[in-house]
């Protein structure tokens, strides 16, 4: 195999990691939220989190792609294959952030909330200052392996036309016939891909600063 | 356009049996990996660091890199090195290989937690290497491992939607060509997400009740 067609794919990857970036960000802003709802005390906000959880959790995400692929247009939104790719992905992984992030809610020490609230600190100033940061720091090693998941389903952006990794090596391997050389290539990048996200999350783990349980 | 789900259930026949294709595969790949699984990880236990190291790097491998990419290497690569498969097998192959790999991890973190005690215990009372897997480790890790079990075999049933990609007529396949058939293609995409969200949830509350079932059986741990 040449380096031509190594250096395309290497290229192509840059769609995987930016989808996957991009999804573990806004997923990460909508746990943020489903989170509090789920921990919220009115089943008001409850219940639709806890639903919106289950679907997510529940169903493939090969499914889903292709449910908001065909929904958008359906509802009147036109938008680029790669939106409704984005949307997918961000929207699945917010449903499984959602339940981490609420363990690491659940298990900030309560010491830390009674003493926070004895100096005074607004719900608000709680919620930012004490909550979310331990919150984070207690989910960390969760939302490196949640990065490293979506790294990896994000394949399956492929089936809704987005030529990332495994997308250019399908089109690679039909054209040249050589489809072990084309998907081994893939796979080692994927796992480079993975490989560093794993040492980076287990180097991030050591820098950031421990919780008192 | 309008949306109109009867379209769809006038296929009820093949929906079941897409169904039923989804099941079988998902039961047979688990039990598969199950088994392929546990043997990986009594050989990388026992079997010194020549067998560790190597199977590790494959473990690692497996569960570095897409199922969907594994998939197309077996059905694309293999007959390029005269491994020539039906959708069907092939995906059982490459569903049991991947459930395989994350089953070693499970049943290793198993076999670790499992009290060193009890395994020197029976070595005092002259039990075997095999008995000793067999009476003691086998037992007490089926509860340790029980709840991570249930977590990944509901993952591996989503995970086999994907081998709707090489045409395995399982449910995904089936209900979308439907649709596509139809002209109804959101209507069909959408009742497939309420059953495999159905079969996720059924099987959920199953393990949440073996869970529960059986933790009365728990050692307690010193």
């Amino acid at each position: 195999m040449s380096f031509k067609l190594f250096n395309l794919l290497v290229q192509a990857s840059v769609w995987t990691i930016g989808i996957s970036a991009i999804s573990i960000g806004l997923g990460f802003l909508i746990a943020l939220g489903l989170s509090a709802a789920l921990l919220s005390g009115k089943a008001f906000y409850r219940r639709p989190a806890q639903f919106f959880i289950s679907f997510f959790r529940g169903v493939p995400l090969l499914v889903q792609l292709l449910l908001i692929y065909n929904l958008l247009p359906f509802i009147g939104l036109n938008v680029p294959s790669i939106v409704a790719a984005i949307i997918g992905m961000s929207l699945c992984t917010a449903a499984y952030q959602a339940e981490n992030l609420r363990g690491g809610f659940k298990s900030v020490p309560r010491g830390l909330i009674e003493a926070a609230d004895m100096v005074g600190f607004t719900p608000s100033q709680l919620f930012l200052r004490i909550k979310v940061p331990i919150a984070l720091r207690l989910t960390f090693p969760a939302l490196v392996n949640e990065a490293i998941m979506i790294l990896k389903s994000s394949s399956l952006v492929s089936v809704v036309g987005i030529v990332e990794i495994t997308r250019m090596a399908q089109d690679l391997a039909s054209s040249t016939y050589m489809p072990i050389e084309i998907f081994s290539s893939a796979a080692l990048i994927y796992l480079v891909i993975c490989w560093s996200v794993a040492l980076a999350g287990r180097y991030g783990e050591r820098a950031l600063p421990g919780v008192a349980k | 356009m309008m949306f109109d789900p009867g379209v769809i259930l006038k296929h009820l026949p093949e929906i079941i049996s897409g169904t039923g294709v989804t099941l079988a595969l998902w039961i047979a790949g688990m039990v598969l990996g199950m088994f392929i699984g546990f043997v990986v990880a009594t050989l990388r236990r026992y079997g010194g660091v020549m067998v560790d190291i190597p199977l590790g790097l494959v473990v690692e491998v497996l569960r570095g890199t897409p199922f969907l990419i594994q998939i197309f290497l077996v059905y694309y690569g293999g007959p390029f090195v005269g491994i020539s498969l039906d959708p069907i097998p092939c995906g059982l192959l490459g569903l049991s290989i991947y459930a395989a790999a994350y089953y070693s991890e499970i049943f290793r973190a198993g076999y670790g937690a499992v009290p060193h005690g009890h395994v020197e215990a029976a070595e005092c009372l002259g039990f075997s290497r095999l008995q000793v897997i067999r009476r003691i480790l086998l037992p007490e890790m089926a509860l340790i491992v029980l709840p991570p079990s249930v977590n990944l075999s509901v993952i591996l049933l989503k995970e086999s939607a994907v081998l709707s990609i090489i045409t395995v007529p399982e449910l995904t396949t089936t209900v979308s060509a439907i649709g596509s058939q139809e002209y109804a293609f959101l209507e069909a995409i959408f009742l497939l997400a309420v059953i495999y969200w159905v079969i996720v949830e059924a099987a959920a509350r199953l393990g949440r009740f073996a869970e529960s079932r059986f933790s009365t059986y728990r050692f307690s741990t010193p």
